[in-house]
């Protein structure tokens, strides 16, 4: 605040833009070229933040737990990735490691830290996580260092975009989104059809009941926390090309992640589904539009759902 | 069971609390008094998303102190240089500044804080009186603004304005000879990133009047992606861009626009890309980007500047930062003031800083000056070139010409009412 008084007026003030640009936006619309571009830039942002929401509103409707440190997997996906791919140079590999090695991860982490704290109160569990972002923050920081990474483009996609239409797609963005909606896909069909889909979701409605049946729900939680943490850190995996790696990287995804949840409905894997697409369109196409206001345009529509289905779009009323 | 103790603080706690009470407030001045070491005080930023700034500052001032003990130290007292980290929060630098001077008995202080904290750490030394140089604030008005001066706090640091002026007139000069008439920013939505943009473009505007800026974006700092503004930017189809985002955020969003083909689309001008945090870190740096010098060891193209980078990379196996030069021309400014003052008083050597010119790697002509009017450093090396993706990633760099930055700052000072 201090630095902003002294610094901010007096030069002959040259002139921010307006905090709205309804040409801009009106263009775009009746552009393909342009509906083209910013629409898969809408996509590629909504993907990445739906892998990460995915595992934490699948994380909170088996186990009730709010992951505040889900943004840790993450970024561990992101390290793991990018120190498979420097040793081994192939980027297949960097997302297998990137989201095997956050989903063994995962399942340590349930079972020797969160499986303890389930039976307490929600201001406990939320402590337990927290004191892990700070933790594993600083894990990263020991292991890679403080000053921020990148893992490079891999070679196969350093080509020039793609021209659908007239707008500008890179292809390693549609590899993006077709890895994002093939896990999508798997997941919402995995949980439908299988067995162990079944149980899932039972163990979400009744857990007692499923423990009363004999199966072993200590595993299935470990099971379901792995999962999660495995989505995230492949979302970490396949953002390490593009974005800049750093400790304490997973917080500002995290936030946007909890915005999908609570925009999709707690627990709704669909409404992740739909809520992350919803705010990758409202970025791309508000940044147009709404040039000083994108931020504040996801948390309005946020408001907006809160307030009409406090729900969010795609949750159920608790009974 | 019966209890033998009655609750509360028993006589001999008061008594022992009250001896520890005297020996602590007493400290500072036994330290003074036994002082044959000179010890100078120094909050920097060592953790967080900038510690590596703060500790490449720390660095290069140990770099620096190390030769001038070996050669019998400040007027013939060793330094000992007493770091702490402020995670680049004003208030904490504050605080750790005064306790470096009331309770660790530091004689100097050198604020190795950004912008946020050397303002707080001004105030601090105005308040104590003590003898302080910013090593790292380059916002204009900390020195620039009449308000903020007291002769005892000096700023050995680039400043925005200087930058302003040679980047407005680099980029006006390219602008010209290649047409470039429309044009787009993207910086970080805060007072460095919006003020800084300000300045390129208005000085970009005189130098080249018919310029227009078609699009601006302000993502927020630390934002992790991109994508919307470079599409926005590939949108407004601008025929050059320029942006002051810095550190892993370039890096982000360098990579993000790669695979956009944007940099083959426009002329990109990013201020802070030539800094070795950011080149050594981008993996495919496309050719050709036009940035500002922070520290690049072959600008001045000079012997002495190249063997201080080579010196500060075997000794910490990484290359120095911006940060580092001014943090290392700290050292050696004060060095030669003491030899003049003859002195370590605070109060002579600020005197001896003001005006006070050395011989220097990183100056312009192979010196650097502390201005006596304002306190300030200038004739450091200044210029803008274009990079290339290995080293040593800035080939050419064109430097700033002092007497064009000395007129037109004048200029602005007068126009913001500095003087």
């Amino acid at each position: 605040m201090h630095r902003l008084s002294l610094r901010a007026g007096g030069l002959a003030r040259w002139d921010g833009n307006a905090a709205l640009d309804i040409d801009a936006l009106a263009g775009c619309l009746a552009s393909p070229a342009c509906l083209v571009t910013q629409t898969t830039s809408g996509l590629i942002i909504g993907m990445l933040l739906f892998l990460v929401a995915v595992g934490l509103t699948l994380i909170f409707g088996v186990l009730k737990v709010v992951n505040f440190s889900h943004g840790a997997f993450y970024m561990f996906g992101a390290y793991f990735a990018m120190t498979a791919y420097q040793f081994s140079d192939s980027f297949a590999l960097a997302m297998f490691c990137g989201a095997a090695g956050t989903a063994i991860l995962g399942l340590i982490f349930e079972r020797v830290f969160m499986s303890r704290v389930y039976g307490a109160d929600v201001l406990m569990q939320l402590l337990v996580c927290y004191a892990f972002v700070l933790i594993f923050d600083d894990v990263v920081r020991m292991v890679w260092g403080p000053e921020f990474k990148s893992m490079g483009m891999p070679a196969a996609f350093q080509v020039p975009p793609l021209f659908i239409a007239g707008g500008v797609v890179p292809p390693y963005y549609l590899l993006l989104i077709g890895v994002a909606l093939a896990a999508a896909l798997v997941l919402g069909l995995g949980l439908a059809r299988t067995r162990i889909g079944k149980v899932i979701r039972a163990a979400a409605h009744n857990p007692g009941m499923v423990s009363a049946l004999g199966i072993n729900t200590g595993l299935l939680y470990g099971g379901v926390f792995a999962l999660g943490g495995m989505l995230a850190g492949l979302a970490g995996a396949l953002a390490a090309p593009v974005r800049s790696l750093t400790p304490g990287m997973g917080f500002s995804v995290l936030i946007e992640s909890f915005i999908v949840t609570v925009i999709g409905g707690m627990g709704s894997i669909l409404g992740a589904l739909i809520g992350a697409l919803l705010i990758g369109l409202i970025r791309s196409f508000g940044s147009l539009g709404f040039p000083l206001f994108t931020e504040g345009l996801m948390y309005l529509f946020m408001v907006i759902v809160l307030v009409s289905r406090p729900t969010g779009l795609f949750g159920k009323e608790v009974a | 069971m019966k209890r033998t103790r009655q609750p509360g603080i028993s006589r001999r706690a008061t008594l022992a609390l009250m001896g520890a009470g005297a020996v602590i407030s007493a400290a500072p001045w036994v330290a003074r008094a036994q002082a044959k070491t000179i010890k100078i005080g120094m909050p920097t930023i060592l953790s967080g998303r900038v510690a590596q700034l703060g500790t490449s500052s720390r660095n290069a001032v140990l770099l620096e102190v190390e030769k001038v003990n070996a050669a019998g130290g400040l007027a013939g007292r060793q330094i000992e240089m007493v770091i702490r980290d402020s995670k680049g929060q004003p208030q904490e630098a504050a605080r750790v500044a005064r306790e470096l001077v009331n309770t660790d008995g530091c004689e100097m202080l050198f604020d190795g804080e950004a912008s946020s904290g050397s303002f707080a750490v001004h105030e601090v030394a105005r308040d104590l009186g003590v003898l302080c140089i910013h090593t790292c604030s380059e916002a204009s008005s900390l020195t620039a603004d009449p308000k903020q001066h007291i002769p005892n706090a000096f700023r050995c640091v680039r400043q925005g304005i200087h930058d302003s002026i040679v980047g407005g007139s680099y980029a006006a000069a390219i602008a010209k000879a290649k047409g470039l008439k429309k044009w787009a920013t993207c910086s970080p939505d805060y007072a460095y990133g919006r003020d800084t943009t300000g300045e390129f473009a208005l000085y970009l505007k005189r130098f080249a009047p018919d310029v227009e800026i078609i699009s601006e974006s302000w993502p927020k700092l630390f934002q992790p992606d991109y994508t919307e503004v470079v599409t926005k930017i590939l949108q407004a189809k601008p025929q050059a861009l320029y942006t002051c985002l810095w550190g892993g955020d370039l890096t982000s969003y360098i990579d993000q626009a790669n695979i956009y083909a944007l940099f083959t689309q426009m002329e990109v001008f990013a201020v802070n890309m030539a800094d070795y945090t950011a080149l050594t870190v981008v993996k495919n740096l496309p050719k050709g980007i036009h940035s500002g010098n922070r520290y690049i060891k072959t600008f001045p193209k000079t012997p002495e500047n190249a063997a201080w980078g080579d010196a500060y990379r075997a000794k910490y196996n990484e290359y120095p930062t911006n940060w580092s030069w001014q943090n290392a021309t700290a050292v050696m400014l004060l060095t030669e003031a003491v030899k003049t003052a003859n002195s370590t008083d605070g109060k002579k050597v600020a005197e001896a800083l003001r005006g006070l010119t050395i011989k220097c790697p990183f100056g312009a002509d192979g010196t650097v000056t502390m201005r006596a009017e304002d306190n300030t450093l200038v004739g450091y090396a200044i210029g803008w070139g274009t990079t290339i993706p290995q080293e040593p990633y800035v080939p050419e760099v064109k430097a700033g010409d002092w007497k064009t930055i000395f007129e037109l700052e004048a200029e602005w000072k007068k126009s913001k009412g500095y003087t």
